[in-house]
Order: C-alpha cells, then structure tokens, then sequence
C-alpha cells in the first residue's frame, strides 16, 4: 500500500508542478481587467459541455450583420456550418455541401475565384466547400482601414486567455470609465476596454440592444446581453469544432481506463500476492 | 496477511488459491488491454482516407449554357478531367448510326446520355471522364479516325459518343455519375 | 546482473533461429531478466518514457502526412488536420499533450536517478547516456514547438536562436548559419520540421544503448544495495511487466485527462494566432518544461553569461556521478544530503515559477517597497541549484556519516538474508 501512496505523491506532485505552470501564464493582467471579466457558466464548460445549438445558430446572425464587415473567419468553410455538431447540423443531410441552410448561407457571400475564360480576378457566388472568404485584400490595407488589423475570428476564443468569458467580456466591456493616465494618452478612434490588454482598443462598441432581429417563434429579444452571448456561442465553436466528440470519446476512454487499471490492480495484486518486497 | 516467504521465487500455484479467479483476471486483463490496443489503432489508419475538404469538392456543378456548340468544356472533378461537349447534329448522328456490332465495348448513344429534371435525354450536351481507358493519358478532341477522340499516348481512337473504335483501349470514355439540376446546369458526382 | 542466458530453444523454428539470429533469445532474455525484488513505482517510469516516445513518433509520424512546413501554410495546415482529417482532433492533442506527458515522466525519471544514486558506479554511461537522451528532448520539443507556426512558436524560436548571437566572435554568423536567414523564417522552419523529424529516432536509438547498459550494469534499487544473490531478484515478467502496466494505467488516466478535458491548459493561448513577426506577444513564456532554465538564463544581465549558466546547468548533470563520490547510493541511509536533495527538488519548483512570472514582479513585499522581486529569487534558486552538485555533494560525500545499511536486498526485505521468518519489511 506504501507504494499506492508513492505513486499517489508522485503524481499529486506532476499535477502540483503543471497546475503552477498553468496558473502563472493565465496571471497578470491589471485590476480594471479584474472587474469588467464577466465569468460565465458555459454550456459547453465540464465533461458533458454542449453547444447551445441555438444561440450559436443566432450567433451566427450576428456574426454576419454585425462582425462580418471587418472580421473573418480564416479557418472555417461554409460546410463546416452543417457538419455534426456544428449549429446548423441537420440528421437529414449527413454530407453538409447538401444541406440547403449551408447552401443559402454561401450563397450569401461572395467568394474570389479567376475567370476560366480570360484568367482574371472575379468574385462568384459562394458554395458550401468554399472557406469563408477574407474581408480585407490583406493585412495592410485591413489595418488601414481599421487602424489596427481586425483579428481573425474563428479561433478568437482559444487564441485569448480567458476564452469565451473573455470574448464575451469584451464585447460589453464599454461601459467603464477610463482611468485618467489611460484617457490622457488615448488617441482619436481608440476606446477604452479594461477587458484588452492595456485597456485600449480600436475596435468602436458594436452591440446595441435591437440592433437586429431575431427571427423565429420562440427567439429571444437582441439585447446587447443576448448578442454577446450568442456570438460568443457561435464563436466557440467555430474554435473548438470537435469539443462535443472529443468530450463524449473522453468520457468512454476515461471509463475504459478506469477499468484498465482495475484489473492491472488486481493482477499486480495476483502475481505479488506471496512475495516479500 | 500471513505469507509463505521462503521461496521467494515461487509462482502463484503452490500457495493453492482459486486458479479460476486468478485466471479470470489475467484474461480479462489481456482482453481488456488487447481491446484498447484495436481502438487505438482505428483512428491511425482511417486518418489516411480522405478528408472532409477533399470531400467536400467531391461534386461540382457546372453550368452548361456556358458551352457553345461545337465546343468543349474542360472542367476538373477529383483530380481528373470531365469533358462537357456541345456536340453538333452531325455528331449526333454520327453516334446514334453506328452498328452496336462493331463496337468493342458495345453501349447506345442514350446509354451514355443522362436524363434532365422531365425524364428526357438531351443528347447535345455529353459529359464524360477524360481519362483514356487504357493507360490513363487525357485524348485530344475531334481528332482520330472517328471524329471523337484521340489519345495520343497509344492510338486510341473514340467515336463521337466517347466509344472505343480502334487502338488499345479495352473500354469506352467513362460517363461520370451526375444529373441535371436544371435545363442547363448539372452535378457531378 | 544479466548473468548467463537461461532460455531453451523447443521447437524446430526456434532452434533455428537460434542458431543464426538469437532474437527470440533476446526477447526471452528481457522478459526473464531478473530484477531487484525491491523496486518501487518511481522505477515504473522507464516503462512510462518507453511508451511517451512510441506515443510521440507514432502520431508525430501521422502529423508529418497532413502538416505542410511553410510559413503560409503551416498554421492553417494544422488547422485543417484538427478540423477535416478524421481524427486529426485527437491525434494532434495526443501529440503536443504527449510532449508535456514526457517531460513530465523523465522529470520524475531523473528525480528519481538523483535520489536513489542511480548515477554512481557502475552506472554512469547509464546516466550519461539518460543525459544526451534529455538534451535531444529538449531539442527535439523546442524545434517541435516552432512548427504550428503560431505566435509563440515565432517568438520562442526567435528568442532561443537570439542565445547564439550571444557567443562571442562568431554569434552572428552562427545564428544566421542557424537559421538560413537575418530572423526566423521560411528556411527556418523547413529545417525545424526535418530534424525534428530526425531527432526521435536518434532518441530511440540512445534508449537502445541506455537500456543495455542498463542490462548490463543492473537496475540499482531504492536501497542502492547491489544484487548479489538469485534471491534478490524476481523475473521481470510477470512481476514487473504487470507492476508497470498498473503504473501505465494510472499515467495513461492523468494523460486521458488533460487530452479531452484540458488539451490547451499546457500551452498558450498566443500559439492560436498565426505568427506575426510585427507583433510580438505580451509575454514571451516558454512551455513549462523548459521554466527552470529559462529562469536561470535570466537570473543574470549579461546575455553570454546567462547562457553559460544555462548551458552550465545542463553540463553540470554529466558530472554528477564524480562529484558526488559518497560510496553510498540511496538517500535512504544519507540523512543529512537527503535533506539538500529535498531542498533542491523545491528549488527547481521555483524555478520553474520565476521562469513564468516576469523578473521585476514582487514575490512578496514588506512594508513600503522592500521584498524579494522573482529575478533576486532566481538567483537564489540558481545559486543553490549550482551548489548543490558542485559544492553540498562533494562536501556530503566527505563529512556525512551514512546510517547503517543492510547487507543484501533479501535482508532488507526479509530482514534476515537466509532465514525465512517474516518480519517487518524494511520498506
């Protein structure tokens, strides 16, 4: 039993040693930042986390009406948005590329191709297997339009510490007061955010309550609130795709392993059962 | 827990417990173990097949109205060639005369034709994999003895329906899977 | 303690084969060989690391169909095996959750080493070997790291290459001879991803000769007592194969964990934007394995001297087994350099910690101003990481009086070598 417990220490210590690791690169951020981070219960957070397959359908929405405009979604295809698990999947068309929402959803973009006849650059109408197509030419003329280069979208929520509390945060993070040494230096077209690294960002408040209508029956009013949440919905999936399949495969393989070591256990048990060590 | 320690080295059977228990664990430890080893190898090997963006472009529309008579249509789908051809009437009927017997590979014009969106054939537009049957090169058009194809690689000829006349080719031209959508757009694959 | 080849050929095939390829007399031979019956779970780890490179190559190798080493494409290529290539979700994670799972075990690995003197004669090419098999990790998981080709890979590579501009006289030169370029860049990367492809097999190759000197020596055991009789040792299978798998087990739960639970915890959220090299992130942070030494690279300002403490602290390592000359092995009966040895294992935990906060933070402070920032702990961390192999060994192993040993491992675990009555075990 002795050795049960060393192995036990040892392990406690692996996990000590990797929980500092962790702990310390999510540190230091300022104490403005403190306040405005908004810490969300997710659906999608612990071993059985889901998608809210409806607020990321809405998410969506409003990622087009309102994000879209300076914002892309580099990693994702249109065909992504029907796969499983993802918002718009559908029982009925396995293969995304015939779901008919996915096709309408393509054929609202326009995406750039050449001409077959002369060679020349043009843009046609999106399918389902195109990749969402980039707003901006390329990075320097997306920072001159913006200021500063909209990041890309589709792994926002993995790419920032905080993940989707910190997307969601952000987004109605607006409504603090500047500290005064921060609104001295802070120039035209920049605005005060506590959620942003330095607590400034170019990036004009975006969500008003109405700003767009949710359709459906049962849809919720679009509160700046709601927006946030649906949009940080939307967006952790478009980072995380797989979280459903890896959660629900994890829980077998943990299970299985559980098992596993069992019945190692109890074999260890057997071959040492008479002998001194 | 009273041990025997004597001989240090023995093994299990000379302290006479239950060999069917102790059995029982050692095999389902094996299976368990062997079972987990199987899973494991699952996802190395299907991660070879293709993936979902290769998928994805897997069918293509085209759109025919873009091809003139007379003309063809080059289009790529999987990798290869899809010929689209606006065949003429003297084409046509060039096709539809020929005398199955003749044929190496026998087949009908209309079996080589797709019916549109009301159930008819509509025999100008003709949409074959341009990929020789007999060594996979790509055959030039209106061109060879039959006013089809020609596939310079070794002589094969192919008639106006894409059917093998002459030369090394064992088969006709591929029609690839696909339907109309449409009076003037079709599906591939 | 190999001692002669106990295995018996029986049928036809085997006697054959035997006679012109003895592999199946190999094989045979490991799983018999007779190990110290004492051993305990801090010895499962061989088996564990065994597993961790098999693990790494494996999917490394499945990666390597799918990743496309360019500096447009390789970020978006990862991306694509995570998203479309079936699996691609989970063989990614197995691979860079692998890495922090290796470290991790070759860090008990070698704690262990420490404390139970596995180092000292006549296993030295045993340690030594363990030394260049670590050092290649190193490199293999830094030049690993630069291939998603995020903003941490760019900076990490960026920094790290910067160390060589610090050699005298020929810095510059061997820097951009390093990476093919003024900065970090296409050249660069292509020549990451080709040797740290190479690199794992090198690996497995040294692992070969370790676990042959290792046969050849003998394994040491908690007592550091040498194997002197067929009693005080058990075949390996089935005593050990299945001690270890039940070892296996537990890791392979703790590994399970963080693969589908927590795939992003080990890593940085910074390695999900695609490199910059106008932007640099806000905290350039190593993975936690290589914290202490990052820490001890900054402990001091000047840049050249910093990486010889750096470099230093890996090179000392080679060294231990003659300076720390103490004819006792296990810490079990060295009370007093026990103590520096528990000492120590705290402070490469601070290490660790100073490497990922930034040097100037206060640790703690009293009163207005005044208290320890991490650079002043860092160097006291260094300093007695640096002591402890060249000056507390050394010293020990001269004014430490040893507590009384036993004379063989059966006596330990019997407590008497012939006699067969049970007694306390010495454990």
């Amino acid at each position: 039993m002795k050795m049960l417990k060393n192995l036990l220490v040892a392990t406690g210590l692996g996990l000590a040693a990797i929980g500092t690791a962790v702990t310390v690169n999510a540190a230091g951020s300022s104490e403005g930042h403190a306040d405005a981070m908004k810490h969300m219960d997710w659906s999608f957070n612990g071993p059985f986390g889901q998608y809210d397959r409806d607020a990321a359908q809405r998410g969506y929405q409003v990622y087009k009406e309102v994000c879209s405009s300076c914002h892309a979604l580099d990693q994702l295809a249109f065909r992504h948005l029907g796969d499983k698990g993802a918002p718009f999947f559908n029982a009925d068309f396995p293969n995304p590329n015939d779901n008919p929402l996915v096709k309408g959803f393509a054929a609202d973009w326009d995406v750039p191709d050449v001409d077959s006849d002369d060679g020349s650059a043009m843009t046609r109408t999106g399918i389902p297997a195109d990749n969402f197509p980039p707003i901006y030419e390329n990075e320097i003329a997306a920072a001159n339009a913006n200021g500063k280069a909209p990041p890309d979208l589709s792994l926002i929520v993995k790419a920032r510490n905080g993940g989707a509390d910190y997307v969601y945060s952000l987004l109605l993070g607006y409504d603090h007061e500047a500290p005064a040494e921060i609104a001295e230096s802070m120039g035209a077209g920049s605005y005060y955010n506590p959620v942003m690294e330095g607590g400034v960002i170019a990036m004009p408040p975006q969500l008003q309550d109405g700003l767009l209508d949710y359709e459906g029956e049962n849809a919720p009013a679009a509160t700046k609130e709601q927006m946030a949440y649906d949009v940080t919905q939307f967006l952790a999936w478009s980072a995380d795709p797989k979280l459903e399949q890896r959660k629900r495969v994890g829980f077998g393989t943990m299970i299985y392993l559980f098992l596993l070591t069992i019945l190692l256990y109890l074999s260890y048990r057997q071959v040492w059962k008479n002998v001194k060590h | 827990m009273s041990e025997v320690i004597n001989d240090v080295n023995s093994t299990d059977e000379t302290h006479g417990e239950d060999p069917s228990r102790r059995d029982f664990i050692y095999i389902a430890t094996g299976a368990a173990a062997a079972a987990g080893a199987g899973a494991i190898v699952w996802p190395l090997i299907t991660q070879m097949g293709p993936a979902a963006d290769t998928l994805a472009v897997g069918s293509i529309e085209i759109d025919l109205s873009k091809v003139d008579e007379g003309q063809q249509l080059k289009v790529l789908w999987r990798g290869k060639p899809v010929f689209v051809r606006h065949r003429t009437a003297k084409e046509i009927a060039e096709a539809e005369s020929v005398d199955l017997a003749d044929l190496k590979d026998p087949a009908t014009d209309d079996s080589r034709l797709r019916p549109d969106g009301e159930g008819k054939l509509n025999p100008q537009y003709l949409v074959m994999v341009g990929v020789c049957t007999h060594f996979g090169c790509i055959p030039v058009g209106e061109a060879g003895d039959f006013d089809g194809w020609y596939c310079p690689c070794h002589g094969s000829h192919y008639d106006t329906s894409g059917r093998i006349r002459k030369g090394p080719a064992p088969l006709n031209l591929v029609v690839p899977e696909y339907e109309y959508l449409s009076a003037n757009r079709i599906k591939v694959g | 303690m190999s001692g002669p080849s106990t295995y018996v050929p029986r049928t036809g095939f085997s006697k054959w084969m035997d006679e012109r390829l003895p592999i199946i007399r190999m094989g045979s031979d490991f799983m018999t060989y007779p190990s110290p019956r004492n051993l305990n779970y801090w010895y499962a780890f061989g088996g564990i690391l065994t597993l961790c490179l098999i693990t790494q190559i494996v999917t490394g190798i499945i990666i390597a169909m799918h990743y496309t080493p360019h500096i447009d494409l390789a970020f978006d290529s990862v991306q694509r095996f995570k998203r479309d290539v079936s699996f691609g979700w989970l063989i990614q994670p197995l691979h860079a959750v692998g890495a922090s799972m290796f470290f991790l075990a070759v860090y008990i690995h070698m704690f262990r080493g420490l404390y139970y003197g596995s180092y000292k004669a006549p296993r030295e090419m045993i340690w030594m070997i363990g030394c260049v098999i670590y050092l290649l990790m190193m490199a293999t998981a830094f030049l690993g790291y630069t291939l998603p080709w995020g903003q941490m890979s760019f900076w990490g590579a960026t920094v790290i290459t910067g160390f060589f501009g610090a050699v005298p006289f020929v810095g510059e030169s061997l820097q951009q001879w390093l990476l093919g370029g003024y900065s970090v860049s296409n050249a660069t990367l292509q020549r990451f991803f080709s040797l740290h492809y190479l690199l794992p097999f090198l690996i497995a190759a040294l692992v070969g000769l370790h676990v042959w000197a290792l046969h050849h020596a003998g394994q040491n055991n908690p007592i550091g007592i040498s194997v002197k009789t067929k009693k005080d040792t058990l075949s390996f299978h089935p005593y050990y194969t299945v001690k270890d798998g039940f070892a296996v087990g537990v890791f392979l739960l703790i590994f399970c964990f963080f693969l589908f639970y927590q795939p992003d915890a080990l890593g940085h959220a910074d390695n999900y934007i695609k490199a910059d090299p106008l932007v640099t992130p806000p905290h350039i942070v190593p993975e936690w394995y290589f914290l202490p030494f990052y820490a001890i690279l900054r402990a001091v300002e000047n840049k050249l001297f910093g990486l010889i403490l750096m470099v230093g602290a890996i090179a000392v390592l080679f060294f231990l087994p003659w300076l720390d000359f103490s004819k006792v092995r296990s810490m079990r009966f060295r009370p007093i350099t026990r103590w520096f040895f528990i000492i120590f294992i705290v402070m490469c935990f601070i290490l660790g910690w100073c490497g990922a906060e930034t040097p100037d933070n206060m640790v703690f402070t009293v009163g207005d101003g005044l208290g320890l920032n991490f650079l002043w702990l860092s160097r006291i961390a260094t300093a007695y990481y640096f002591a402890y192999f060249i000056i507390i060994l050394p010293a020990m192993s001269l004014i430490e009086t040893p507590k009384e040993r036993p004379a063989s491992i059966t006596e330990a675990v019997l407590g008497h070598a012939d006699r067969g009555a049970p007694l306390v075990p010495a454990e």
